[in-house]
This record gives structure tokens, C-alpha cells and sequence, in this order.
């Protein structure tokens, strides 16, 4: 990992400079022109959040069967990264939904799982902030439940209603679009891997320097 | 005197907080959770309050998602007092017997205080509540099952920490919003105008599945959970 980290990084730095020359080159949407923009921001953001979710999850399980504290450093890094593109995606909805449905928010199967999984990536932090001794394992348990009531809220929630742009936007983009959207997605992703192995890094160096100063105590 | 005295109290109180602000997150937090639970009980997917005849649906629900906090908090916290939750971790019995034992008991709790709670809310609703009892009772079985089975677990971690009573309701609520979801629409599916038992099903079923899957994932995360 370390040796692939340099490169990673200049790639992903390249890519995010390069991501604007693509979204520009695309063309407009008929009906919404430049406001569909944002859809290279905040869809992006989401494949994001969701593999953070899942990572912290499967992360859990392999830190609750294996009692790994890797698992447990890989779990909180890939927590607070899921939070930060989620409070990214969150804040490039409502911008677009203004525009597009007049209204900021709507209490939408997609909307109300991301709402919900931001909540509970939040409180698992608050857990390990304020939940005292043994609570990683707590949180553990927290984010994989918290991945394991996706689908839930996502069939109940759509059994109301759902006025979210349909998964099939994505197969049905305009030629033109498809690269820089793909593009944008692969931009996100090398982001996340960035900032997963940096934060991952900073945990490890945490634990050690508890451990060191534990054992100068003693 | 007096007001220099409130001033260095508030003062004392405002310095200690400052330092972790855990106070101040904690509660905006189990606010926000609040918003939620009142929201999927009373406003309809297109931002208009539900109609008059959901209501006592949606009462009941919110009452049985708070009563479920207070009783699980209770429960845990009278094992913390006489450490008796360790005496039962120490003893050789399987763990998952121990869970599913605990859960049995906050099941009963959450029955009994039913007992009462639904004549209350159809009296004083006028609510045809007892017109369907036996759908109405699956539901809230299978919604309190659901409820209990993740908060068993939550609050049996929790009785080692500090913050336990604030930090259930936060981590419960929005973990268990299937559950509320479910609860009220598949009650209120009973108490409208033109009743709907197939939908009232449906919404139990979709209780019975999360059922199944949480009971599942908290037999098995319980044992490594409990475990020093």
C-alpha cells in the first residue's frame, strides 16, 4: 500500500484537474442545461458514501469475528470518510432539487436512506467520541446493522411514493455524457482510496502512540 | 450574591462543556432523531400531514418507540447496579441464551404496557382499533421484536458507558425507522375510512423480514460483543 500510495496520489490529483475540462466538454441536458451539471458532483459523491458504508461494515464484521484492530482502524477511517462525501451529496441535492423539482426536499426512498445512513454514520462517531471503554465493538455492530437497513428503508420508503431520478438515468445518458460521468465517478473512487489509506495511516499511528504511552505509564 | 452565584454556576457548567461539548452534540443529535420518528409518523411522502383517521396509528407508535427506550434503559440499568449482567456473562451458559432471555423479558414489558396503551389511544381517539385485533397484535409483535431485538443489543453494550441514556435513543432510532414505518402504515391501513387488510399484511411482512434478518445479526454479533 505504501508504495502504491505516491502514485495514487498524483493520479487522483490529475484526474481532479482534469475533471472539469470533461464536465465542460459535455453536452447540455435538454430540459435542465447547466443545472444538471451538479449530477457529476453529487452522484459521484454517493458511489462514494456507499462503498464507505459497505467498507465499515464488512470492516465490523472482520473486526467482530477476528477481534483484528485493524479491521476496527479501517471500520472508523472508512465511517468518517462515508460522512464527509455523504454531507457532500447531501448538500449538492437539494441545490439541484430546487431547480429541478421546486423543492429542496422530499422524503424519498433515496433521500430518506441517505438522510438515514449520514444519521447513523454520525452517531457511530459520537459513540466512539462520548461511548466510552469497549465501545468500538459497539460501533462495529452499529455499522453493520446501519448497512444492513438499506434495503429495509429502501422498499418501505418506496412503497410511498418516489419522485428521485430513477437508477436507470445512468444507462440512458446521452453518449456524450457517459465518459465524463464515468470519469467523474473513477475520480471519486481513487479520491476515497486516498483518503482511506491517509486516515488509516493516522489511526494506526494513534493506536501506537496510545499503546507507547500506556506502556511508559506502567 | 444571587446573581453572582448563578453566574459562576452557569459559568463552572459552561467551561466544562466547552471542553468536550458532549452534552451539546448529544442532544442536538437525539433532537434531530426526533425529527425523524415524528416525521415518518405524521407527514405522508408528499410533505402533507397524514389524514385525521392515522393518527391515533401514528400516536401509538411514537409512544411505543419512547416507552421501548426507557424500559430497555431500566432493564439494563438495574443489572448495573448489582453487576449482575457480568455474573450472567461469567456463568457457562451459551450466550445467545442469555440475549434471547433478556429480549424475552423487554418483549413481555412492551406487551403489558400495550395492554393498556391501545384501549387508551382507541378510547380517547374514538380509533376502530379492535375491529382487526388479531392483525393489529401481529403488528405489534413483529414491530416490537424488531424494536427489541436491536435495542436488546444496544443496551446491553452499553451498560459499561457513561453516556447509556442518551446514547440508546440515538443509536436505536435510526436504525429501527423500518420498524416505525412499517408499524404506522400497516396500523393506519386498518384504521382508514376503507380498511385495507392486504396492505396491513404486506406492511407485516415487511416487519417479520426485518425481524428475521436483525434477530439473526444480533445472535451472532452478540457473543463477540459481550466478550472483554
Amino acid at each position: 500500500m505504501r508504495k502504491a500510495f505516491l502514485p495514487l496520489l498524483v493520479l487522483t490529483g490529475a484526474m481532479f484537474a482534469y475533471a472539469p475540462v470533461m464536465i465542460a466538454g459535455a453536452p447540455y441536458e435538454s430540459t435542465m442545461l447547466l443545472v444538471q451539471k451538479i449530477f457529476y458532483f453529487h452522484v459521484p459523491s454517493w458511489f462514494a458514501m456507499f462503498t464507505g458504508v459497505f467498507v465499515a461494515g464488512l470492516a465490523g464484521v472482520w473486526f467482530l469475528a477476528r477481534t483484528d484492530e485493524r479491521g476496527d482502524r479501517v471500520a472508523v477511517s472508512a465511517s468518517e470518510i462515508a460522512l464527509m462525501f455523504g454531507a457532500m451529496g447531501l448538500t449538492s441535492g437539494p441545490i439541484w432539487a430546487k431547480r429541478a423539482w421546486g423543492v429542496a426536499w422530499q422524503w424519498d426512498a433515496k433521500l430518506t436512506i441517505a438522510l438515514l445512513l449520514e444519521l447513523i454514520f454520525v452517531a457511530y462517531l459520537l459513540l466512539r467520541k462520548y461511548g466510552g471503554a469497549g465501545s468500538e465493538k459497539l460501533a462495529a455492530a452499529v455499522a453493520l446493522f446501519g448497512m444492513a437497513v438499506v434495503p429495509f428503508v429502501y422498499y418501505a420508503v418506496n412503497i410511498w411514493r418516489t419522485i428521485h431520478p430513477s437508477n436507470s438515468v445512468v444507462p440512458s445518458l446521452e453518449p456524450g455524457m457517459f465518459g465524463p460521468f464515468w470519469f467523474c465517478v473513477m475520480t471519486f473512487m481513487l479520491f476515497f482510496l486516498v483518503l482511506l489509506a491517509l486516515r488509516v495511516r493516522v489511526e494506526r499511528l494513534r493506536t501506537d502512540l496510545d499503546e507507547l504511552y500506556r506502556a511508559e505509564e506502567s | 450574591m444571587f446573581l453572582r452565584t448563578a453566574l459562576l454556576v452557569l459559568k463552572k457548567d459552561v467551561s466544562v462543556e466547552v471542553k468536550s461539548l458532549e452534552i451539546v452534540f448529544t442532544t442536538l443529535f437525539f433532537a434531530i432523531s426526533c425529527v425523524l420518528i415524528f416525521s415518518f409518523a405524521l407527514v405522508g411522502p408528499d410533505g402533507e400531514a397524514i389524514d385525521k383517521a392515522m393518527v391515533p396509528s401514528a400516536i401509538l407508535w411514537i409512544a411505543v418507540a419512547f416507552a421501548g427506550v426507557l424500559g430497555l434503559g431500566r432493564a439494563f440499568e438495574r443489572e448495573r447496579y448489582g453487576e449482575t449482567l457480568k455474573a450472567l456473562l461469567l456463568a457457562p451458559a451459551p450466550r445467545p441464551a442469555i440475549y434471547v432471555g433478556k429480549l424475552l423479558g423487554i418483549l413481555l414489558l412492551l406487551f403489558m404496557t400495550e395492554l393498556v396503551l391501545v384501549p387508551t389511544i382507541a378510547f380517547v381517539f374514538d380509533a376502530p382499533l379492535f375491529d382487526r385485533v388479531l392483525l393489529l397484535a401481529g403488528l405489534l409483535v413483529a414491530g416490537n421484536i424488531g424494536f427489541a431485538a436491536v435495542g436488546t443489543l444496544f443496551a446491553a453494550m452499553l451498560v459499561r458507558s457513561g453516556s447509556r441514556e442518551i446514547m440508546l435513543p440515538i443509536l436505536l432510532y435510526p436504525i429501527t425507522i423500518p420498524v416505525l414505518i412499517a408499524g404506522v402504515r400497516g396500523t393506519s391501513a386498518l384504521l382508514s375510512a376503507d380498511p385495507s387488510v392486504p396492505a396491513a399484511t404486506m406492511w407485516l411482512s415487511v416487519l417479520l423480514s426485518f425481524d428475521v434478518v436483525f434477530v439473526t445479526l444480533a445472535l451472532w454479533t452478540f457473543e463477540p460483543l459481550m466478550t472483554e
